[in-house]
């Protein structure tokens, strides 16, 4: 035990943490599950149009949703479409949403934060005033107006909030940055030559990145629910999509049913609903867990 | 203090012209010709376009625009709504205390009940109570709000027929309709109008249509306030001033809900900023859902209609909106928290 690698056995301590907490094992349940329906996407559910398998297929063009029986196992939505292939090929959907946003604005928010917290200065001077402009107007309002310049289109939705999501990171990747970069270690490392770029990369990241991956964790989450909010209002994937909130915008008509059967329609709306719900819990549940084996005051040896 | 405060007013300035800039630049993405339909106040004048790109010098360089478009922001003219069909600055008093209405009634809720239960739940850290409100504070988290509003819709407007989208029932808008002059707008918020008015069925019904958006945007907000407070107090809870407290006898529930909450309430007030935004945020999806047409409506509405010059309004204002409030917490924090005021 003693002889493995410093870093290897704190990483083994910190999972040790991270599975004595329930959430963490609940969430990374459901993730797991939401995993491996994204990756067995084509065999759950095989696509009609070879070239474009998120098209949602669809028998027929009533709008009047049917209910789950033979034929479809959760039912058709509004339109004829096939509720089981729309709610996995959205899986799909929902991670590429997730990491595409998630990847950009953390690159660009740790690098620009890292560069910011360590060289301090006028360099840090102008980016964090770029930040707190940024920071000015809420994500869905001005992730909107991006949209609205660019055109609809969920790939549109994505640049826009990758666009505006990197702010977050700066901030938080920035102040872990100022309470390391006057550290001995740190120090000891410019003293013996090291390059600046090695210093941040090999001495600082490794030390400042718990807090970005909890941020990161509960991100993925909230851009789903961004992007889904827009797809049901009508700015992001076309209608036929397969995701989850356009799903729930073709089912908005039908939430109330025929008159002595007003929740006739509930799985148009539940069976999309519950796995946004799902999805966005299993990575709070998770960045929580994060949170709380990270914290340095509960974290005691 | 005055010198702290000066400062952050100028910060806060500096922000706000950001913002225009920021603006403006994603507004210049547009082509001349989209971008002449921002000067655009009535359906007449949309026929010189041409005209309109002279007149304004939409081909000139971007500074002399930039100056020339924040000067006409300055004087109201914000353009055209299609939604509304008629100009962006009047359609926005008309939409606003519709939303303002909402938040005003939202607000308190979120703010008390965040308190409340973030310190019950982090002095009675790890009981049930504790991982109760952590379990619905991390399922409100998750739950986004259209969605949440939809299945409250669902429930009860659909089964159980207890409340129902809109901001008024037809029956009462139609008896202001017919009878204008027995009703003055004099808020634009039907709860105050209505008992200004003397009209206590109006107010009635519309607090009424109030019940479920105000839930589902208390439910969905309240988390982040609550979760706040909670690792406030068990911060708190943990300095030597509690143990004294305790040692030299003081009573378990002054030294937690007297002592240590007054303290744990700092860090709330930073978050005050980031609530704003939320609630924005949240009355987007919830205005939407039960139709209610407000700012949020508004700007969904507008956004789908692809309507560039509502949404350049709607971001002024949340940076309007962003300043003042910064600036309010600035100085609230300065008032409550001694180490600043000063320093």
């Amino acid at each position: 035990m003693n002889n493995t690698h410093p870093r290897l056995r704190e990483l083994k301590y910190t999972l040790h943490r991270i599975f004595r907490n329930p959430s963490a094992v609940i969430g990374f349940t459901i993730l797991l599950f939401f995993v491996g329906v994204a990756l067995l996407a084509p065999l759950l559910a095989p696509p009609q149009y070879a070239h474009n398998p998120y098209q949602m297929p669809h028998k027929g063009f009533s709008p009047t949703p049917k209910a789950p029986g033979e034929s479809a196992i959760f039912g058709t939505t509004s339109g004829q479409y096939d509720i089981y292939y729309g709610v996995v090929w959205g899986t799909r959907t929902a991670f590429k949403i997730g990491l595409f946003v998630v990847f950009i604005s953390g690159f660009v928010g740790i690098g620009l934060g890292a560069v910011s917290g360590y060289y301090g200065g006028w360099i840090d001077e102008i980016l964090m005033r770029v930040t707190d402009v940024m920071w000015a107007i809420p994500t869905l309002v001005l992730a909107m107006a991006i949209v609205v310049a660019f055109g609809r289109g969920l790939d549109k939705v994505m640049i826009a909030l990758a666009l505006i999501q990197w702010r977050w990171y700066v901030r938080v990747m920035r102040s872990e940055i100022l309470t390391l970069r006057d550290q001995d270690f740190v120090q000891a490392a410019r003293i013996m030559g090291v390059s600046d770029f090695k210093i941040i990369l090999r001495h600082i990241l490794p030390n400042a990145i718990y807090p970005v991956l909890i941020m990161a964790s509960m991100d993925m989450g909230s851009m789903v629910i961004t992007a889904s909010f827009m797809s049901f209002v009508g700015l992001g994937a076309p209608k036929g999509y397969a995701d989850w909130g356009q799903m729930v915008a073709l089912a908005r008509n039908y939430i109330v049913g025929p008159p002595g059967d007003p929740l006739r329609f509930w799985y148009t709306i539940a069976i999309p609903g519950a796995c946004i719900i799902l999805f966005v819990l299993a990575w709070n549940l998770i960045g929580d867990a994060l949170r709380d084996a990270f914290d340095p005051k509960l974290r005691r040896r | 203090m005055h010198t702290y405060i000066l400062r952050r007013f100028f910060f806060l300035t500096f922000v706000l012209f950001g913002v225009s800039v920021l603006l403006f630049g994603i507004l210049m993405t547009f082509s001349p010709e989209r971008r002449a339909a921002a000067y655009v106040t009535t359906p007449q004048q949309a026929k010189d376009i041409p005209r309109i790109i002279k007149q304004f010098g939409l081909d000139e360089p971007v500074y002399i625009q930039y100056v020339r478009w924040i000067k006409e922001v300055g004087r109201g003219n914000l353009g055209w709504s299609l939604v509304a069909a008629r100009p962006v600055g009047e359609a926005f008093w008309r939409y606003f205390p519709i939303t303002l209405e909402m938040n005003l009634y939202a607000a308190p809720i979120v703010i008390f009940l965040g308190i409340w239960l973030g310190s019950v739940s982090g002095i009675h850290r790890d009981s049930w109570i504790d991982h109760g409100t952590r379990i619905f504070a991390i399922i409100g988290w998750s739950l986004p709000t259209f969605l949440f509003a939809l299945v409250l819709l669902m429930v009860f407007y659909g089964y159980f027929h207890l409340f129902s989208p809109g901001v008024l029932s037809d029956e009462l808008a139609m008896s202001i309709i017919n009878h204008p002059e027995q009703y003055t707008p004099y808020t634009g918020m039907l709860t105050i109008d209505g008992l200004l008015n003397g009209r206590l069925d109006i107010a009635l019904n519309a607090l009424h249509h109030l019940v479920l958006p105000i839930a589902t945007y208390v439910i969905v907000v309240v988390a982040l306030n609550m979760r706040v407070m909670r690792s406030g107090i068990i911060e708190e809870l943990s300095k030597d001033y509690v143990l004294t407290a305790r040692a030299k006898g003081a009573d378990r529930r002054t030294v937690h809900y007297k002592h240590a909450r007054r303290n744990a309430l700092l860090p709330v007030v930073t978050v005050a900023g980031q609530l704003v935004a939320m609630s924005m945020e949240g009355s987007i999806a919830v205005e939407v859902v039960y139709n209610r047409q407000g700012i949020g409506w508004w700007l969904a509405e507008s956004a789908t209609q692809l309507d560039m010059p509502v949404l350049m309004c709607i971001c002024l204002f949340m940076g309007l909106v962003f300043v003042i409030t910064n600036l309010t917490i600035d100085i609230l924090y300065a008032y409550i928290d001694p180490r600043i005021r000063l320093n």
